[in-house]
């Protein structure tokens, strides 16, 4: 790990004025950054420790329905909140399926919207990465690539982003309240990270010295808290990131589906959120049919970047699972296996040979 | 010979682990816990590149980081007194000591910086920022030429075989033929490879975690031209090993030398990433069975053939085949074995090595064959039960195999199976499957030495230079040796875990216990001897005259055999013979005549159940029923933990445990925990291990099979199994993960 | 640069100045008091083997930089017992077999601990073992350890017996 000045910000104006600074990162938890530090993936010169700054930790209720999240709100404790899991019941199962419970309890809500992609060559510091060094080439392209993007990848990079917290976080339409030198300004998270595109190195709209300050969800997010779920699968049953993960929720009118909301999480370098699907639902019935058809309009244009033409079609079949779990209803507590296929749920409509055991 | 109070006392008694209370009060001081006075550390650097050589270092950068005390590269590493690359035993591994510029494989240390902090030397080793001439490179299975081996696994010949394959293949009413690829597999024990080592002149001390303390001392003896008494290893706690720290790697020695280079203690701990090269591995196979069978099961033919592969610049093959030579009887059995030669670290034996990847593929394999036949996993398995060792035609020293088979099964309730798959979905309408495999481990035993001490004060003393790495030799052999000494376990000190110790042999193959077991109850029956020798014939004795067979050894006291009211404590007779102590030495090590007679084998049967969601394809096991006997069982407590850690490593082999080598560089892209997965918590539900009692007058005097690597054995091809059941696919690239299973 | 920093460790304040801000508060507990139970199987959040409390909850101490922990308590394995008495926690382990090797272990124990506190199993053997999934065990030891957190789970009916008691203890 390279030394670097450490300045404990005491304001949000003096941290954004420290972090303006070339070199500079901002610090809150570390759980991300100080493994990044290790690898050698990123090296800065200034970490501005951002811990301290008063009133980020705080989940507030809007006078208009919305929760503004502190940026330093803890991902454990966002999770556990009464009024969270209440509310954005698919944001809790997310957050809960997600990493460790001690990586959890550390996390912040800032620094899991800004979680850098998993994949081995940004990683891998002897490999070529446009991420890493623009213009250096993308190693991934042509290597192992079964956890590589099936959207919005470019001939730059393939990464994918691997929160599990920004899949619902999309879904729900939050924003992200930027705080920089020329004050605060709210971004859609849909539009915070950016696809690759020829620049893979700007991953994000911020600009140098910009702060989170904090994540909201509008008003509109509660209507889908009846019918909401997170589900994520796993190469084992807990403890990894997402193969492929959806975050779906519905806002039911009647026996039909009023508004419908879906996001794909690990199959692009941003939380995708699936919006033909999204208008496909929209007053249609709640059937295996119209799923299957959302779920192909969700993947329309998937296409794979390696070997993992597998996550194009097993996107689908989540896309489908998710929306059946939810129009069965939210459960009434995050499973013991938070997001999991084997979490309790109804019979799974698939055709099949009769329940034996 | 004096009677001892042997078997019972402790023998077989569950009690808790002695070294537990250190264990989870955080007392228990494993190899990178010890910090010597003027302690410095260092950090290895490892190559980018698979083939090669280094053309630069940047030397001068990390030599100008603050803190950082020395850079050691080949231009300046000790000279060592024997080539490292001298191959002066099979188990003599070449290893990587910076003594030239070049590189074998991805990860190979290529240099070491040494700095006042841990945070400088890990810079200083960031800031050498290495190039390279690179050479392309080959690491995939059979990409190489492939060649026959001279011999396989520690030793064991390449190709055995018995009958006429072609005459059994031709006969067989059914065939089948199947490839089955088993993946690249890192031992990562939680304990990275440290070393803490401090030279005094050309004395060294020297905390490192080591299987093998006097194969450790030996190999360093020789490599630094110092007498091996000279060398001091101590190891109390070893964070598990699993045949990675069998022999001393590259990173622990580069420690030493760095010590060496710089005149002060040195701590140089690998880094994870680092473990995926120089600390060896389970080697990619690929297996090919051909199996031929008569209507009814039985199998007329059975050829097993094994591609795998080594490191271009030594030789570790992975033995797939031999399990096939003890475990089904069958007309004709040939296996044979095959490799090529690729640009990565060597391999090594890791936890069953040979079976537990041949296992897989060979339990696969029946099941397809039943399939065919429409048999019962288990009745295709009982009908071709050895009732004598295949090839070599000697009868089991003991086989409770058919018990391990009908307890299992019982417990399982494996008779509801269908015989179709996909048959069976859970409340939830998870497809449900239940899988079968055979559990088998050869019972080995190396050599090893223990020393029996009785005390003044009527205590007892064992001492042997054995390894505790979770196995529980700190309670096993304390309880052998009580029942030895007669003594109550708490009058029992035992010393392990030092080199300074008699000689301990090797914990690995799953003869730690056998061995060192087998000499802790030589000595401490030396030193009962030695004790009644005192007594019988001094006349003051209420044992005078009783002679030494005369005497039996219980609760610290020597009584006549004839009269138990006669008798006298350990302490009053040594008090009245003026000595403070009596001793004995013991040997551990199999017989040769009885090994020559009987095969030995420990086994078991492993019933697995796995839920896979039908669309989606994760899996989960969600039960575990593994039935084993392996002969005398010394601590059911800890036995049971020991079957369970290797079910455990059979769910990871089956589902989890893969190496993703970039064919392009050769580097091991997963090299981390985060994505080179082993089982959380979650992936393992329900377990349950059946010790199934079986007595073996032939083994050892004490009756001790192994019980480390067996549970992995079985279990793997359970799991296979168990997965086609549920789902109908046969999935023959282990392991087993979900894309495989979306089709 | 050098960052003076005053930390409660098991109980006990200790002022430490950091000659390197770099230091993580698992090498600062490693090398520098002495702390060794703490022990680092990856150093880059992926075991638990490190597992600490960090305020009363459980944390992976290898990837918290110590300067930013300014004025934090903090409870290893060595501080878990009260004296000759076992932490319900530890007891279970010792009781139910929960570790082979014990490299683990102290990562275990406090992942335990810190679980049991969270409050949020309610004794579901599920979600213990979802609950400790963070704490990798290579030896394979995971039925036990599950057994043990349910029986300390049901041991540790109430805050008194929970180990934040020496801090609170301390600040009292």
């Amino acid at each position: 790990m390279k030394a670097f000045d450490y300045i404990r910000a005491t304001s949000v104006a003096e941290a954004v004025a420290a972090a303006a600074r070339p070199g500079a990162a901002y610090l809150a938890a570390g759980t991300n950054l100080v493994d990044l530090m290790k690898g050698g993936i990123s090296r800065p010169d200034t970490l501005v420790d951002v811990t301290r700054l008063p009133g980020l930790d705080r989940i507030e209720r809007g006078a208009d329905g919305s929760t503004r999240i502190g940026a330093l709100v803890r991902n454990a404790a966002l999770a556990h909140d009464a009024t969270i899991a209440r509310r954005y019941p698919a944001l809790a199962e997310a957050l809960l399926s997600g990493a460790s419970g001690q990586l959890r309890n550390a996390a912040t809500t800032a620094g899991n919207v800004l979680q850098r992609t998993r994949c081995q060559y940004f990683y891998d510091t002897a490999s070529a990465c446009n991420k890493r060094d623009p213009g250096a080439g993308c190693a991934a392209l042509g290597g192992v690539t079964r956890s590589h993007a099936v959207l919005g990848w470019s001939d730059h990079c393939i990464a994918t982003h691997p929160s599990d917290f920004c899949v619902p976080l999309a879904a729900l339409d939050a924003t992200v309240e930027i705080a920089g030198a020329g004050g605060t300004r709210s971004v859609p998270l849909e539009a915070f990270h950016r696809l690759p595109g020829d620049h893979p190195e700007r991953e994000t709209v911020l600009e140098a010295g910009d702060l989170v300050v904090a994540v909201t969800l509008p008003p509109e997010a509660e209507a889908f808290a009846g019918h909401s779920r997170y589900l994520k699968v796993r190469e084992r049953t807990s403890y990894a990131f997402a193969v492929v993960s959806a975050a779906v929720g519905l806002a039911m009118d009647g026996d039909r589906i009023g508004q419908a909301r879906i996001a794909l999480g690990s199959v692009a370098l941003k939380p995708w959120r699936a919006r033909a699907a999204e208008d496909l639902l929209a007053g249609a019935a709640p059937t295996p049919e119209t799923f299957a058809k959302a779920a192909e309009a969700a993947l329309a244009d998937a296409r794979p970047s390696g070997d993992n033409a597998y996550k194009i079609e097993l996107a689908r079949r989540i896309v489908v699972r998710a929306l059946t779990l939810a129009a069965a209803g939210t459960p009434d507590r995050v499973p013991a296996l938070p997001a999991s296929p084997f979490a309790p749920h109804p019979l799974i409509p698939s055709a099949g040979a009769p329940a034996h055991a | 010979m004096p009677e001892r109070q042997r078997h019972g006392a402790s023998i077989g008694q569950p009690l808790t682990r002695r070294d537990g209370h250190a264990k989870i009060t955080g007392a228990a001081r494993y190899s990178a816990d010890f910090r010597p006075e003027g302690l410095a550390h260092a950090v290895m650097a490892v190559s980018a590149v698979a083939r090669g050589r280094v053309t630069h270092l940047d030397v001068a950068a990390a030599e100008a980081h603050p803190g950082v005390v020395a850079v050691m590269t080949p231009q300046n590493a000790p000279a060592l007194a024997q080539s490292p690359d001298l191959k002066d035993n099979p188990f003599a591994f070449r290893l990587d000591l910076l003594q030239n510029d070049g590189v074998r494989y991805a990860n190979q240390p290529i240099a070491v910086v040494i700095a006042e902090t841990l945070e400088a030397a890990t810079e200083g080793a960031a800031l050498l920022a290495p190039r390279y001439d690179s050479e392309p490179v080959s690491v995939a299975l059979g990409a190489g030429e492939i060649f026959r081996p001279e011999t396989v696994g520690a030793g064991s010949a390449t190709d055995e075989g018995s009958g006429d394959l072609a005459a059994g293949m031709a006969a067989a009413e059914t065939r089948i033929e199947a490839t089955y690829d088993t993946a690249a597999q890192y031992h990562n024990a939680l304990e990275p490879h440290a070393s803490v080592a401090a030279w005094d002149g050309d004395r060294l001390t020297l905390y490192t975690p080591t299987q093998a303390l006097w194969i450790a001392k030996g190999r360093l003896a020789g490599l630094f031209g110092i007498p091996p008494e000279n060398i001091h290893v101590v190891c109390h706690y070893l964070g598990g090993g699993f045949g990675s720290k069998g022999f001393i790697a590259a990173p622990q020695i580069l420690g030493i030398m760095a010590a060496k280079l710089v005149g002060r203690p040195v701590k140089l701990v690998t880094r994870r990433e680092q473990m995926f090269g120089p600390v060896g591995h389970r080697a990619a196979t690929r297996q090919t069975l051909k199996l031929g069978a008569s209507r009814d099961g039985t199998l007329t033919a059975l050829d097993h053939h094994t591609l795998t592969l080594t490191s271009r610049h030594d030789d570790f093959i992975e033995p797939s085949g031999i399990l096939s030579r003890h475990l089904y009887a069958a007309g004709a059995i040939a296996t044979t074995h095959a490799v090529s030669r690729a640009d990565i670290g060597t391999p090594i034996f890791m936890r069953a090595p040979g079976e537990a990847s041949g296992s897989v593929a060979v339990e696969s394999a029946l099941d397809e064959l039943a399939l065919e036949l429409d048999l019962d996993p288990l009745e295709i398995r009982l009908r071709n039960y050895a009732e004598v060792e295949p090839i070599t035609h000697r009868p089991f020293s003991s086989k409770a195999l058919r018990e391990c088979y009908a307890q299992g099964a019982a417990r399982f309730g494996w008779a509801a199976r269908p015989r179709q798959p996909r048959q069976m979905r859970d409340a939830d309408g998870l497809l449900v499957g239940w899988g079968l495999g055979t559990a088998t481990y050869p019972a080995g035993m190396m050599q090893g030495e223990a020393r029996a001490t009785i005390r003044a004060d009527g205590t007892g003393l064992i001492e042997t230079a054995a390894q505790d790495m979770g196995q529980g030799a700190w309670t096993v052999l304390a309880q052998i040796g009580a029942d030895g000494l007669g003594l109550p376990i708490t009058q029992v000190e035992l010393r392990i875990g030092d080199s300074n110790l008699p000689n301990g042999g090797l914990a690995g193959g799953s003869t730690g216990t056998a061995t060192s077991g087998t000499a802790v109850d030589n000595a401490a029956q030396g030193a009962i001897a030695a004790l009644a020798e005192l007594a019988v014939n001094d006349r003051a004795s209420p044992l005078y005259g009783a002679g030494n067979a005369g005497v039996t050894a219980a609760d610290g006291r020597l009584a006549r055999r004839d009269d138990p009211a006669r008798s006298e404590s350990f302490g009053e007779i040594l008090a009245r013979a003026g000595r403070t102590s009596v001793e004995a030495k013991g040997q551990g090590a199999g017989d040769p005549a009885s090994r020559k007679t009987y095969a030995m084998h420990a086994h078991g049967a492993v019933y697995a159940e796995v839920k896979v969601d039908p669309d989606l394809g994760q899996i989960r096991v969600t039960r575990l029923v593994g039935a084993f006997a392996a002969g005398r069982i010394i601590n059911p407590h800890l036995v049971r933990s020991q079957y369970y850690g290797g079910m455990i490593w059979g769910v990871s082999l089956a589902l989890h445990e893969h190496a993703l080598l970039d064919p392009r560089s050769g580097r091991v892209m997963n090299g981390n925990l985060a994505e080179y997965h082993i089982p959380v918590n979650a992936d393992v539900p329900a377990m349950e291990a059946i010790l199934v009692e079986e007595h073996d007058p032939h083994v050892n005097p004490l009756g001790i099979k192994g019980v480390g690597e067996i549970g992995i054995t079985g279990t793997a091809g359970a799991i296979a199994n168990a997965v086609w059941h549920a789902t109908g696919v046969r999935v023959r690239d282990i392991p087993i993960t979900l894309d495989k299973l979306l089709g | 640069m050098s960052f003076p920093i005053t930390l409660t460790v098991n109980g006990v304040r200790r002022s430490v100045v950091l000659e390197d801000a770099r230091v993580t508060l698992l090498d600062l507990l490693r090398e520098r008091l002495d702390l060794t139970g703490a022990k680092k199987g990856c150093d880059r959040g992926q075991c638990g083997a490190c597992t600490i409390l960090l305020d009363g909850v459980r944390v992976n101490a290898c990837l918290a930089l110590a300067v930013s922990h300014d004025g934090a308590s903090i409870t290893t394995i060595e501080g878990l017992a009260a004296g000759d008495a076992l932490h319900p926690v530890q007891a279970a382990f010792l009781e139910h077999d929960g570790f082979q090797c014990g490299f683990c272990t102290p990562g275990q124990i406090l992942g335990a601990v810190g679980l049991i506190q969270e409050g949020q199993t309610g004794g579901d053997p599920e979600r213990v073992r979802e609950g400790m999934s963070g704490n990798l065990c290579r030896c394979g030891a995971y039925a036990g350890i599950t057994d043990a957190v349910l029986t300390a789970h049901a041991a540790m009916s109430g805050p008194d017996v929970l180990p934040g008691r020496q801090l609170a203890e301390d600040a009292a």
